[in-house]
């Protein structure tokens, strides 16, 4: 059986020299599958590796699924900059070359208009977060308040303090989500495009506090900097929220979001 | 595009490729559709190993 075609983006033909030696998922050389004026960014993967189960499996693994990742935006991003890219979701893996190609025919027009779409720009991400120190400031006060009180005083200022605690956490968490909208506004008139993305979980934050904010902006390339600059400013005038920019990306979360049959 | 430009972290590049690019429907991909799934199942483990690691800890605050 041969190997099946691991995709990782379409584009506008390149020189191949400028991908020389670039390799993708399990150290395979890429290549490209031509179709009029685009190309498909193409490794081959092992068959055993190829199937739904399998692929699963490997991207269910924290240690396979980095390294996938990585591997895919190694390519992707090497590709974009040299030229338009519309990159693909990650793992989108095709049984032969002869299908990218059967692809790139039949979602032809598609694929130039995004890819138009997207030329020379990059995507910036931003994501905003609420302290969660606003949230629980006033413990101390509180405990000291209650100190050589009886058990029930001690109660009834246990619980003013758990619904204090809850006040403020709400209040925080509004007069973040309020800010976010501000800067966004800001940003969003830097940028071609904007995409707000699900709000992180906890457990894959990488900045302290609750995530209230997770956008995208599509700028063009010579513009990224200065978008980042200003969502920087803009988040070090707020006291109350942590801001997180990444960047700049390949435009990812500007592919395409219906999906394409 | 330089690799760095601003802080990207590792959790920061799996994110945003878990919820970018272009998905494509058919019997010819086996494209993550249904991402939702493996972002579960990555929520879980990184769950399950933050358990590993401050289990002494989350033991002491019962």
């Amino acid at each position: 059986m041969s190997a099946a075609s691991y995709t990782y983006a379409v584009a506008r033909p390149f020189d191949p020299a400028q991908a020389a030696g670039l390799v993708g998922v399990d150290g395979a050389a890429i290549h490209l599958v031509r179709h009029q004026d685009l190309v498909a960014v193409v490794s081959p993967l092992a068959p055993a590796d190829a199937n739904e189960t399998a692929l699963r499996a490997r991207l269910e693994t924290l240690a396979e699924l980095e390294a996938i990742a990585r591997a895919h935006h190694r390519v992707v991003a090497a590709v974009a900059a040299c030229t338009p890219t519309l990159p693909f979701r990650l793992a989108t893996v095709h049984r032969t070359n002869d299908r990218v190609a059967q692809l790139l025919r039949r979602e032809y027009r598609r694929f130039c208009e995004t890819l138009d779409r997207l030329a020379g720009r990059v995507e910036v991400g931003v994501k905003i977060y609420v302290h969660h120190a606003d949230a629980s400031a006033g413990a101390m006060s509180v405990a000291e308040k209650t100190g050589g009180s009886g058990s029930a005083r001690v109660g009834r200022d246990y619980l003013q303090y758990r619904r204090e605690q809850r006040d403020r956490r709400q209040h925080a968490w509004r007069r973040a989500t309020t800010a976010a909208e501000q800067m966004d506004a800001v940003l969003a008139g830097l940028a071609v495009d904007r995409r707000q993305h699900r709000m992180q979980s906890a457990e894959l934050a990488a900045a302290p506090g609750e995530n209230v904010f997770n956008a995208a902006y599509l700028v063009d390339a010579g513009r990224a900097e200065e978008l980042a600059a200003r969502a920087r400013r803009l988040g070090a005038e707020n006291p109350h929220v942590t801001i997180e920019i990444t960047g700049p990306w390949p435009p990812y979360s500007f592919a395409g979001s219906e999906e394409c049959t | 595009m330089s690799a760095a430009a601003f802080p990207a972290r590792e959790i920061a590049l799996v994110d945003r490729l878990l919820a970018g690019g272009i998905v494509l429907a058919g019997d010819i991909t086996l494209a993550i559709a249904d991402i939702d799934m493996v972002q579960i199942s990555l929520r879980a483990l990184i769950t399950s190993l933050d358990q590993t690691t401050r289990s002494g800890a989350a033991e002491r605050d019962e």
